[in-house]
């Protein structure tokens, strides 16, 4: 598998971080030597072999469905770069 | 007389307890030698404020704690209220948590004194301490060297001598490489002995919060007070902590140490491969057993992180949009909400960073899926089984070196492809990967006089027991060298 720099651009816009056109064929570069060495996973045999979903044997636990936070629109709002009036800001998203 | 802040946290608790010193003496110890450290760009932002109220409490305290008094550093890592809590980061400039994280609340709970907030790789990612925004920072043991990374900052600090002991984390062997290259003791508990809560997350499956000192003992005292349940974070274990120091007998007579075969890799060091072979010697003179093992997927855990860390990285680092908190991009007239993601997460986020969400975004985009990500977490099933199998088979800790060599000079790897830089991790990535319990002992130096550490790796949840086979490894190598002051 190897990535051209279109496909840099592709990814570049799924993860929203805007990459300049110019510097396409150089992340390409990194990406395809990152995934050279990623690949060779290709060689395990992983037939009937479960994928991990958690490390330690320990079960999910559960509480009851109740309230036991809220309330604190100022500490939620204290670091955002634009809040008004209660709310985050944002540029107009509808036209 | 040793100086206050050259202290081990032992030796201060045992002088504070006897009424010989004072928490605000050491505390203004600590303070004077991360000011006269600027050089080594070892502590982000010192909180000498906090530090001397929290000392005056300690030293008015009617009862005393397992930390009463001891200071101590904190990885930029960890949310710490009101005081800025940047991971190393750019797009985090300006952060005042509302909120302290678990870890650290359990810390001053114990009456433990906060000196500053210590540099780290950006958001973690990083073998080297160069990824940070504030700048590199430099290993006490010589100008112009890494300190290792992500905890570079932590290493550093607890190996100048500027505290006695200091949290790091760590997701591929972030606290146990630069403890390796500063000549301390790191240690990563078991996956889930350390709550997560309030710790910036990269990966989240990996991460896990653990104690840098200057000896075994200390980690054992700190790893006391960092554990334990937390209903705030889902994977935390709810199981009993018990007396980690309680558990440093020195006798590891009958114990069985495992040396894996497949760690032999190729290209390593003569002196790295000596220092194994010297820490098997001195396992024995101890009175262990000692074994070779196997660990047949090794090799593949490596890769396997490169997918999992990146993939759960991007999805974790989903949260700096420019909205909630951190900084935002100046826009340019008709900019949406999209321009304003994109500009704000490009200059935001360092490059490792961007490349790291990048290939995440990549192995989980739709058609890679199967092939990256879920093929990665059947290997980890596998390197998993590798371990349950050594430890099923009467094992009760594995030897390895930490890392394939000593501390190299800061960029060394700047022209390299990144792969170059992860290969540092060949021996710590596997341990995470397994959700074990890993240290990194100083064991002894290099041609140039650099130190150089040894992993020993235990059973989950066993932390007791490794510490005290640490103690043991750490006994017989007798490792006393201290960095000349250059800085």
């Amino acid at each position: 598998m190897s990535i051209d720099p279109q496909e840099a651009r592709r990814v570049a816009g799924l993860a929203r971080i805007r990459v300049e056109e110019d510097e396409l064929p150089a992340l390409a570069a990194k990406f395809n030597a990152i995934l050279g060495f990623i690949d060779e996973l290709k060689e395990v045999d992983v037939e009937g072999v479960e994928p991990m979903t958690g490390v330690t044997p320990q079960r999910l636990t559960r509480r009851a469905d109740v309230v036991t936070d809220g309330g604190r629109p100022r500490e939620v709002l204290a670091n955002a770069p634009d809040a008004r009036e209660g709310f985050f800001a944002v540029p107009k998203v509808v036209e | 007389m040793t100086a206050l802040n050259e202290l081990t946290i032992a030796e201060a608790r045992d002088r504070l307890a006897a009424g010989e010193t004072t928490s605000v003496e050491l505390t203004e110890a600590c303070l004077g030698a991360i000011e006269g450290a600027g050089a080594l760009n070892a502590v982000v932002r010192a909180t000498p404020e906090i530090a001397l109220e929290q000392a005056r409490a300690a030293d008015a305290a009617p009862e005393r704690g397992a930390l009463t008094g001891i200071p101590l550093g904190v990885k930029d890592l960890f949310c710490t209220k009101g005081v800025e809590s940047r991971a190393g980061s750019r797009i985090l400039e300006g952060f005042r948590p509302e909120y302290e994280s678990t870890v650290t609340s359990k810390l001053w709970a114990s009456g433990a004194v906060m000196l500053g907030k210590l540099s780290m790789d950006e958001f973690a990612m990083g073998s080297s301490n160069e990824t940070s925004v504030d700048g590199p920072v430099v290993n006490p043991w010589g100008e112009g060297l890494t300190p290792g990374g992500s905890s570079g900052g932590s290493a550093a600090a607890v190996a100048a001598g500027l505290c006695p002991g200091a949290t790091g984390t760590d997701t591929g062997g972030s606290i146990r490489q630069p403890a390796a290259f500063t000549g301390i003791t790191g240690l990563k508990p078991t996956y889930g002995r350390c709550s997560r809560w309030g710790i910036v997350a990269y990966a989240s499956s990996l991460d896990q919060a653990g104690p840098m000192a200057r000896d075994v003992r200390d980690c054992a005292i700190l790893l006391g007070a960092m554990a334990g349940h937390d209903p705030l974070d889902s994977t935390s274990a709810d199981v009993p902590v018990p007396d980690f120091e309680a558990a440093l007998t020195g006798d590891i007579r009958g114990k069985t140490i495992g040396v894996p075969r497949e760690y032999r890799v190729d290209g390593m060091p003569e002196e790295i491969d000596r220092l194994w072979a010297d820490g098997r010697a001195m396992l024995k003179e101890a009175g262990a057993t000692v074994r070779d093992v196997s660990l047949p997927h090794t090799k593949y855990a490596l890769p396997a992180y490169y997918v999992i860390a990146p993939a759960e990285a991007s999805s974790n680092l989903a949260r700096y949009d420019g909205v909630r908190f951190g900084r935002r991009a100046e826009l340019a007239p008709g900019d949406g909400v999209t321009e304003m993601y994109e500009k704000t997460r490009a200059e935001g986020f360092g490059p490792e960073v961007r490349r790291r969400v990048m290939v995440g975004t990549y192995v989980l985009s739709a058609g890679f899926y199967d092939a990256y990500y879920n093929r990665a977490r059947k290997v980890r099933t596998l390197i998993k089984r590798d371990f349950d199998q050594v430890f099923a088979d009467g094992v009760d800790a594995i030897l390895t070196p930490t890392t394939p060599s000593a501390a190299f000079p800061l960029g060394a790897f700047e022209h390299a492809d990144p792969v170059q830089m992860y290969l540092n991790d060949i021996f710590t990535v596997t341990v995470n990967l397994a959700g074990l319990p890993g240290i990194s002992v100083p064991a002894g130096r290099d041609a140039r006089g650099l130190p150089l550490g040894l992993q020993l790796i235990g059973r989950p949840f066993e932390e007791g027991d490794l510490l005290n086979v640490a103690g043991a490894l750490e006994r017989q190598a007798g490792f006393v060298a201290r960095p000349d002051r250059w800085w």
